[in-house]
This record gives C-alpha cells, structure tokens and sequence, in this order.
C-alpha cells in the first residue's frame, strides 16, 4: 500500500521520486570533532550516500560546538557544490539562536511526539516549531525547493515521558505524523528501535512498528523515512535490521540512515550501513536524487581533499 | 593520503566485497555485537564485588531490585527502580544521618562496575573527609533505586555508579549519577550525570574530580539536577 503513494520534498535537491531511494548520511563521533567527522561524511560520499542530508547528531549542545559543525559542513558542501541539505541535530532552540547569529542553517531538526505533554517534554511547542520555519524560510538557502524541516519520530515516546494519556504507542506517533505535516517538512523518519525493549522488545516488534510508521506517515502525506535500528538491550540483530531494509525498499521508503559501519559510535546503537543502502539500490534498482546522482559523476573523487586542508 | 580512520574510531574506510561488506569486517561486527549482548546479559558478580570493597576497608552492603531476572529488568523499568522487601529490611538497621550513600548497580552492564567502580569509588574515598553511609552493591538496579537507597540510609546525598547501556566498540562504560536528598518519585532533571567513564573514554582521575566538584557543589548548593552546571577547573598537566 505504502509504496502507491509518492511524496516529493524539495530544497537543494529532490527527494521521494519514483526509483529513487535516499540516505540521510550519519556521521557523528563522540567528541564532536570535526575532523573525525568530515572524515566519516567523505566516507559516506564515496559510497553515494548522503543526498536526504548530511545530518550530525552533537554530543553537545553548546552553541559553539553546533555553529562549528554548521560552518563545516556549509564550507565542505560549498567547496565541491554538493546538491544537498545539511543540518546539525541540536535542540531546536540552539538551532535558532545559531540562525540569530548566522550560521549556515540548511533544514532545522527537532524531535517531535505525538502529545502536547511529550513535546513539552522534549522542551517544544508548535509556536517554537512555527517560529523556526520561519527564520529558516528566510534564509533561502533552498535553491530547488523550500521544505526546511526535519523531524524525527518513534513509537514509545510519549509513553516514556509518561505523557500517553492511557494511549498507545502506535496512535500517538500518527499523532505525531499529523503535526509534522503542519510544517511542511523535506525528512520525516521514526527511529524505530532506539527507545529501547520495555517499548519494542525484540526484532519482530520493530519489524512491525517500522512499517507500520513508514505506512501511517505516507498515508498522512509526510516524506517518510526510517531509521532501521536497534541498541544492544534488544533482543535484536544486524539480520533483522536487513529484513526491515528490505520490507521497506519494497514499501518505497523515502530514505534511510547512512552510518559508517552501521555503528553509531556516539549514540551507541546500530542503524544501516552505506553498504546497506547500496544493497538496496541494488537489488530494486533504485537511485539516488537526480541533482545528487548527477553530481556523484563527477565531483565524488575531489572531495578526498578535504582532510588534507 | 593518510587513511581515513586516523581521523576517527568510526568503522569507515571497509572496503567492499560487491555492495556488501568484506568478510573480515563482518566477522569484526558480529564479536562486537557478541560482546555488547554479553556485557547487557552478564549477571553482576555480587560475592566478588563485595570482597574486593572490604579489602579496601569500604563498609558494604548486598541489595537486589524487584526486578528478580534480566529478562524481568528489561522488559519492567519500575521494577528496577524498587528495592526488593529483603533490601529495605536490610538497610533499616543501617540508618544514620550520612553526608552522602554510594551505590553500585549493574544496570546495562555488569561488566562496567566490575572493571570500574571499584577503583574510582577508591580514588573518591580517598579525598573526602565526609560521612559515608556503607555502600550497596544492587543486582538489577537501575538509576532511580539510589533514590530510595539513599533516603532509607538517612543520606543528604547519593551517588550511584552504574553500567551504561554498551556500544559496540564500548561494552563497559561506566556511568555516575548523583542526587541530592534522593527519595522515590525524583526526575532525571535532577540529577547530574558523569558518563563515558572505560579506558578509551572518561580516566578515573577525571572522573573522580568532576564527582568530588559536583558533590562539593551540590553540598554548598544544596541542590542537584539542571541548576547544578559541571565547570569544574581543568585539572593540572591533563592537557584537558
């Protein structure tokens, strides 16, 4: 069902067509150092990944810190003219005291839940959600489109912040779906097995919620993608985060995380692989967003440089 | 060129077989998964833990949660966060008026206290002049139950040493939380955590220096949590 409904987001770059398959390239590293960085986004170029975002998630959230990695990512994009978003992972409300100042702000984050009680929790409400996608609108950075947000999701986290109301997992992130639409976004993904086993207790649980999420959120027209994970508490493995893989790219998911490895050394938990994501082109003959694709021709092989400046 | 993994621990630079990974690399994931798995699983080794406190003189005390078994403690977080009835029986006899209760809880990670609590706990003992209520060694514990280990003990403080949730390149790192005037019902927000502390990450010394500022803080203060902010001075020659 999922795979009938097409939804296309736009801003450097256009993502969700039909025979595309993007990746949000994940390069995070636990000092926040930019060089450990930049050397985990040049990996994750060569190997085609990167074209949802290049979105880091920071150890930190001291505005230093995130206007560093803003200015990174913005000069190393510049530099070999990728078609692409960026976007350092903060509290939304550094991302717009970042902006306030200057910094390069391409799609602003923040995570979202499905109760006014969890986004409160998560120190958020729609007027801060408003009042971001207006400065970063302003910025016109967008050079193919203006969809500026980035959110992400999961089953479990309402219930975590005790603010479910008696509801369950699955009707409260729909919940979150529908304000998510509100904003327009480019990516919108659930991180499906990261809240841990009192939530989603094994493989098969997250199996399930992950298509369930990626179906509910088509349905109320967001961009979907996923990240297909799990932490070491789980009673799951690398071999059903291939069979979630697989079940999406049939399902036509909009993008998936790249991670070196498929190991977040600084979240501590498993995701997919830049090898992965070539595994699924592959077998659905998938590519990556035309602008991007057209670029990866030509300018992949210079960007090597980098480290060397 | 220099390879790319002089600049990070990330797994980059693998290589590739086709679109997949090269054998070598897989076989690498597959024992680190295997380690972190083990590291969750491993039960907290009570008998030896306690042997080695008493052989630094550090008066100790076993604890269990309600949570009666791993598969029990993952699947039901309040449980983890209660004492079990024996416990509380335990401590009562023990109360007093203690400046600060430390406790030792397996958490994520039985294998992170074995390695670590141990010598930190040392380390901090040996720079504090205060009165130290005796310390509970917790099997199926997680954060919270400091709470009431604390506020059972008589302590204006407690410290808990615990195992974080393992990474895959980082099965035994150890974690520490302190709140101050602990009793059941007590929110993340405050208290204040110390993290990352394993070989590769947070050394003992600097652990043990931003707890003893923290606890020196928190006294002064009389608070922990959000309003309680770690700046503790750089240390001399840590070049941190």
């Amino acid at each position: 069902m999922a795979a009938k409904i097409r939804v296309i987001t736009r801003f450097r770059n256009t993502v969700g067509l039909p025979g595309r398959l993007s990746t949000r390239l994940q390069p995070n590293h636990p000092t926040d150092d930019p060089k450990g960085i930049a050397a985990s986004i040049i990996d994750g170029l060569m190997y085609g990944s990167g074209d949802a975002v290049i979105g880091i998630n920071p150890v930190s959230d001291n505005l230093p810190t995130v206007e560093t990695l803003l200015r990174m990512l913005d000069h190393l994009r510049e530099s070999y003219q990728i078609p692409c978003q960026s976007c350092v992972l903060a509290h939304i409300t550094t991302q717009m005291e970042a902006m306030r100042r200057g910094a390069p702000v391409d799609l602003v984050f923040q995570s979202i839940a499905g109760t006014q009680a969890a986004n409160a929790a998560f120190g958020v409400n729609i007027a801060m959600l408003e009042e971001a996608r207006n400065q970063a609108l302003e910025l016109r950075r967008g050079t193919v489109g203006n969809n500026v947000m980035y959110f992400e999701t999961g089953q479990g986290s309402a219930l975590s912040a005790n603010a479910h109301h008696g509801v369950d997992q699955q009707t409260c992130e729909a919940r979150a779906y529908g304000l998510a639409r509100h904003f327009r976004p480019m990516l919108v993904n659930t991180v499906v097995g990261f809240i841990g086993p009192e939530y989603l207790y094994d493989g098969k649980q997250i199996l399930r919620a992950g298509l369930e999420d990626h179906f509910c959120g088509k349905l109320l027209g967001l961009p979907m993608g996923c990240d297909i994970c799990y932490t070491n508490h789980v009673e799951a493995d690398q071999d059903d985060m291939d069979t979630l893989l697989t079940m999406l790219g049939a399902a036509g998911v909009n993008y998936i995380m790249g991670v070196p490895g498929a190991d977040d050394i600084m979240l501590n938990y498993q995701s997919t692989s830049f090898h992965d994501a070539l595994y699924l082109r592959g077998i659905f003959g998938l590519r990556p967003a035309p602008e991007f694709e057209a670029w990866s021709r030509t300018g992949i092989s210079a960007c090597v440089g980098f480290l060397e400046a | 060129m220099k390879s790319l993994r002089e600049f990070t621990p990330a797994r980059v630079d693998l290589g590739r077989t086709g679109h997949s990974l090269p054998t070598s690399e897989l076989l690498d994931f597959q024992l680190a998964h295997a380690r972190a798995r083990d590291a969750v699983h491993l039960p907290l080794d009570v008998h030896s833990m306690l042997l080695e406190l008493k052989q630094k003189n550090v008066p100790c005390v076993a604890l269990a949660s309600e949570a009666g078994d791993r598969f029990t403690y993952l699947r039901r977080p309040e449980l983890g966060r209660r004492l079990n009835a024996e416990s509380r029986e335990r401590l009562t006899p023990l109360k007093s008026d203690y400046d600060v209760a430390f406790v030792i809880a397996d958490g994520l990670s039985a294998l992170a206290v074995h390695r670590h609590a141990a010598p930190l706990l040392e380390l901090v003992l040996s720079k504090l002049d205060w009165k130290i209520a005796p310390v509970a060694v917790v099997e199926q514990g997680r954060v919270a139950i400091g709470d009431e280990i604390g506020e059972l003990l008589g302590a204006k403080l407690a410290v808990v040493l615990i195992g974080e949730r393992p990474g895959l390149s980082s099965p035994d790192s150890m974690g520490i939380y302190l709140t101050w005037q602990p009793r059941a019902g007590r929110t993340d927000a405050e208290r204040n955590c110390i993290s990352n502390i394993r070989a590769e990450g947070l050394s003992y010394e600097l652990a043990a220096h931003k707890l003893l500022f923290l606890m020196n803080e928190s006294s002064r203060l009389k608070l922990s949590g959000v309003l309680l902010k770690e700046r503790a001075p750089l240390l001399p020659d840590s070049g941190v």
